[in-house]
């Protein structure tokens, strides 16, 4: 029973991290930027939850209502000013400047809140459990985490399979001169798609910021775990993303349950394997 | 609205980069007409046509539409303005099914005869493959896809960058032979061909290009072969 207990945190840990990762996947899929600052974003969210949440009186997940929405013109906003002048051929410069945002939004961070551990409370949802059946338990938390992180895969992939804000998205990433001739103003669709990132990031960084305590520093672990569940789901797939956050889970689950130092390792050497064995992930989508 | 022709290029210079590709180039088209472009591969049709749709740079008052100084303006803005470009070599969106390539053309919502079911109507064989990746049509059909998605845009212009590149001359006709109904609900045409044969049947007027100049202009059916050939050729 231990083991199953063990599991099934791992996948229900996997759910956040597939959030994580949901966005990163979006912004490279529509143009091609890998947004080193997606984890300093995820912190930042979480923070502005706690001003929310302390200056306003309200819980963790009624933050959201004005989280999601910040966040989301934040991104708004970041596209149109700053990386739409990064792009182009050259893939180097948005990287470099994504980059230096994680060091501006980490220092940033640093000033204002200093490098205090902080964290949301959720009250007794936080610690309550329910049972499954005898000897093991899920908390409501944990289950809410990942079930809201199957919401926002299937949100994503109905907008960008169903929807014209999608059929933008796709139309842009496959030509920009062609889909300009559409009438699509290429600036505003990324502008559009990095809002949408931000919104599954302000998600996840409320999520984060009631399971853990947070500091300024955290960035760019949680970039990683979002990269590697990017990678072991397989590019351009975002069910195989949310697959990739559950492997990911389940690996440093297993890991800290043999010794707490391993979480960690345990998840990293489930990645290496995975890109050892399957260079193109778990479920790479076929593109021409 | 203005009473003089649709479009007016006027003394239209065009570049990539240092390289100049048009030269003081002035064509004009009048609403409700339909133009070829001919010449030989490097003559500047394409770039012309790329200009007009705005990928190209141009100056602000060599390109009138409508009495608009459009020059320069950037290609989504010329396209909600009534310019449809068809691209060379078609340019269908791979990631997208054959409707969403059709519905991506209609995004702008511009008012017009031109729905999803007339673009079915007018490619009957494209209804039946609607769902499918517009990847997995043949080279006619895929024309056709992005003829259809000019057309949804209602443009009060319509530029074809060489429909009849890379097709079997069965289905060039085909495709030409549904130009008629095009042309009959209003709107303007330009297209750009090597096949001139097709290109002076389907239209009234014609321009040679050669080296980046007009080298000969005059009503399709007036022009003599051998003036064709001294133009395009430049012998």
């Amino acid at each position: 029973m231990d083991w199953v207990n063990v599991i099934l945190q791992g996948v229900l840990v996997g759910g956040l991290y597939a959030m994580f990762a949901a966005g990163l996947s979006l912004i490279f899929g529509v143009m091609r930027l890998v947004n080193i600052a997606h984890g300093d974003l995820i912190v930042l969210a979480a923070y502005l939850a706690l001003v929310t949440t302390e200056t306003l009186g309200i819980g963790p997940l009624a933050s959201l209502l004005i989280v999601v929405p910040l966040m989301a013109a934040i991104g708004y906003a970041l596209q149109r000013l700053v990386l739409n002048r990064t792009l182009g051929e050259d893939l180097l410069p948005p990287l470099l400047v994504t980059f230096g945002l994680s060091v501006i939004i980490q220092n940033g961070l640093l000033a204002v809140f200093t490098a205090d551990s902080r964290k949301l409370q959720a009250g007794d949802f936080e610690v309550s459990t329910i049972r499954l059946f005898e000897g093991v338990y899920v908390g409501l938390l944990p289950l809410l985490q990942f079930v809201v992180a199957i919401a926002v895969i299937a949100a994503l992939q109905f907008i960008f399979y169903r929807t014209a804000l999608g059929r933008a998205f796709r139309a842009t990433a496959d030509s920009q001169a062609v889909a300009q001739l559409m009438g699509l103003d290429n600036r505003h669709v990324f502008a559009l798609a990095m809002a949408l990132s931000l919104a599954v990031v302000a998600i996840a960084g409320v999520f984060l910021a009631v399971r853990a305590n947070f500091d300024p520093a955290i960035g760019p672990a949680r970039l990683i775990f979002g990269f590697e569940a990017v990678i072991i789901g397989g590019l351009g797939n975002l069910w195989g993303t949310f697959a990739g956050g559950i492997v990911l889970g389940v690996a440093q689950a297993i890991g800290a349950h043999i010794d707490p130092g391993w979480q960690l390792l345990a998840g990293h050497i489930a990645f290496l394997i995975i890109l050892a064995v399957r260079p193109e992930g778990l479920f790479p989508k076929v593109r021409t | 609205m203005s009473e003089g022709p649709l479009l007016v290029v006027r003394d239209l210079d065009a570049f990539y980069g240092d390289f100049q590709a048009l030269f003081g180039l002035s064509i004009e088209v009048a609403a409700g007409e339909a133009v070829a472009v001919i010449g030989a591969n490097g003559a500047g049709k394409s770039t012309l046509l790329k200009t007009i749709a705005g990928l190209l740079r141009a100056r602000r008052d060599a390109i009138v539409f409508a009495g608009d100084n459009i020059g320069g303006r950037p290609a989504y803005a010329i396209a909600a303005h009534g310019i449809a470009l068809v691209p060379e070599g078609r340019g269908l969106f791979p990631s997208l099914s054959v409707e969403e390539n059709l519905l991506i053309g209609g995004q702008l919502r511009r008012p017009g005869p031109w729905s999803l079911q007339r673009i079915y109507e007018l490619f009957p064989a494209l209804a039946e493959r609607r769902n499918l990746p517009s990847t997995a049509l043949s080279g006619g059909q895929q024309q056709m896809v992005a003829i259809g998605r000019g057309l949804m845009a209602n443009p009060k212009l319509l530029l074809c960058d060489e429909i009849s590149l890379g097709l079997a001359p069965i289905i060039v006709r085909d495709i030409y032979a549904r130009l008629p109904a095009i042309l009959a609900e209003g709107v303007s045409l330009v297209l750009v061909e090597q096949d001139i044969v097709q290109a002076l049947k389907a239209t009234q007027r014609v321009y040679c290009l050669q080296e980046g100049r007009v080298a000969l202009a005059g009503a399709a059916k007036d022009l003599t072969r051998e003036a064709i050939a001294a133009a395009y050729f430049g012998v």
